[in-house]
């Protein structure tokens, strides 16, 4: 048969898949042959035959919705619960405290103590929210709204966008490399988020305004160490990092601005991402 | 939930059965949001999630049971006739309604079936095929002429016998 060698490729012609030239010479060759041009055609309606009939299965309402309530909210949900534990635990250990000590201590230290209680459960929503952020993109389709690995790209994405301006640290001779970058709001403020890779493990870095966070997050914390954070592990006096998340997480002011490092890498990557960023602005 | 309509339809016809394509479904969510970290950014995201369902059900029961008695690509080996075929597919086509075809569809096996339904209702690119299959691209090629053609020939067997 003339047309053999024409029709053995016919399907991946019609598929879209051969070479552009290929494609190219197989349209002219379709549009002068008769019997090509007819095996064309009925190809395709039997392409479309099973395309219509393999649409065939839809899932039920309430199939959707049992998968969106056990799969999609499960992090954020479980999250929040952890953290509305852990500040439960806060509430319950200071007050345990101000009983024991309530007979010895002057009522001017009972005011301070429960300002203290106060701040750590306020800094620890913060740290839940950034917590969610963090996950939430991860396990969003599209994780970043600017794609790119050049820090020269990414920054001025931002321009227009956040009332402020930042420093993205050189990551030549590092393990880390920037993903991309996107929008983030907390409390209503919005401000950067970057993603960075280390080693397959995704870390977030956020930066906002300092003052547009709570006090609690640049109060003195000597009395963080019973809670969830622990103090003054960078080079100001204001950085924090995180021991009981389920993440490490660094956080700090510098220059006005409030950064928070996150992430499954170990701490020392966390520290590391920090150092950079705190060397960089 | 990205795909999630997709997906439901893709695991009901590898698993023929609605109840287990919902458990697969929610078990591939389950591990896609468990190793997110392996998916890397810039990479098909469409193709990774339907690698982890096709394997999901590759390890189940039923997809144990459905691969267990179909040969590893004999088609590698093999040169593939053109798919020129006595009876004209536009006679088959009149001939058979939706249904028939459906019911020819299932009775494809399990490899043919996959492949057939990620490049017509799915309309993956053969690239994108082989990445969710794990396979060479000539294999790719292979297996959807060898999955046309079974199923053309199971029309033709099913007409006669109306």
């Amino acid at each position: 048969m003339v047309c053999e060698s024409w029709k053995a490729k016919l399907d991946t012609y019609l598929d879209g898949e051969l070479p552009a030239e290929e494609m190219r010479t197989f349209d002219a060759h379709v549009r002068g042959c008769v019997s090509c041009a007819a095996d064309a055609l009925t190809r395709i309606q039997m392409k479309r035959a099973i395309q219509v009939a393999g649409k065939r299965f839809t899932p039920s309402a309430e199939f959707r919705k049992r998968i969106q309530q056990s799969i999609a909210p499960k992090p954020q949900r479980s999250f929040r619960l952890t953290w509305i534990l852990a500040a439960a635990a806060v509430v319950l250990v200071a007050a345990a405290l101000t009983t024991t000590y309530m007979a010895t201590r002057s009522a001017r230290d009972q005011v301070s103590r429960d300002e203290v209680s106060r701040n750590q459960a306020s800094r620890n929503q913060v740290f839940s929210e950034i917590a969610d952020l963090h996950v939430a993109t991860l396990a969003s389709a599209s994780p970043v709204d600017v794609v790119s690995t050049d820090r020269h790209t990414v920054k001025p994405w931002f321009q227009g966008k956040i009332p402020f301006a930042f420093n993205l640290p050189e990551l030549e001779n590092t393990q880390f490399s920037l993903v991309g970058g996107r929008m983030a709001y907390l409390d209503q403020t919005p401000g950067a988020h970057l993603i960075y890779d280390v080693r397959k493990h995704h870390i977030s870095v956020f930066i906002f305004q300092e003052r547009a966070m709570p006090p609690s997050l640049s109060a003195k914390s000597t009395s963080a160490k019973s809670t969830s954070a622990k103090s003054a592990l960078g080079a100001d006096d204001n950085s924090l990092a995180s021991t009981d998340l389920p993440f490490n997480m660094e956080t700090w002011n510098q220059g006005g601005l409030r950064y928070f490092v996150i992430g499954d890498a170990s701490s020392a990557d966390i520290d590391g991402l920090a150092k950079l960023f705190k060397s960089a602005s | 939930m990205p795909h999630f309509e997709r997906l439901y339809n893709f695991a009901c016809w590898l698993t023929q059965d609605r109840l287990e394509a919902e458990d697969l479904v929610q078990e591939t969510y389950a591990k896609a949001l468990k190793g997110f970290s392996s998916f890397q950014p810039g990479t098909n995201f469409r193709a990774w999630i339907y690698k982890i369902l096709r394997n999901t059900f590759l390890t189940s029961r039923t997809g144990l049971k459905a691969t267990a008695t179909v040969p590893l690509d004999p088609e590698d080996e093999e040169e593939i006739s053109p798919s020129v075929s006595e009876t004209p597919e536009s006679i088959l086509l009149q001939r058979s309604d939706g249904q028939f075809l459906q019911q020819a569809m299932e009775q494809l096996p399990v490899a043919y079936r996959e492949v057939l339904l990620l490049c017509e209702v799915e309309e993956m690119s053969y690239q994108e095929i082989a990445a969710t299959l794990a396979i060479p691209i000539g294999t790719v090629m292979s297996r959807l002429s060898r999955a046309r053609k079974a199923l053309r020939d199971d029309l033709r067997v099913r007409l006669q016998k109306r």
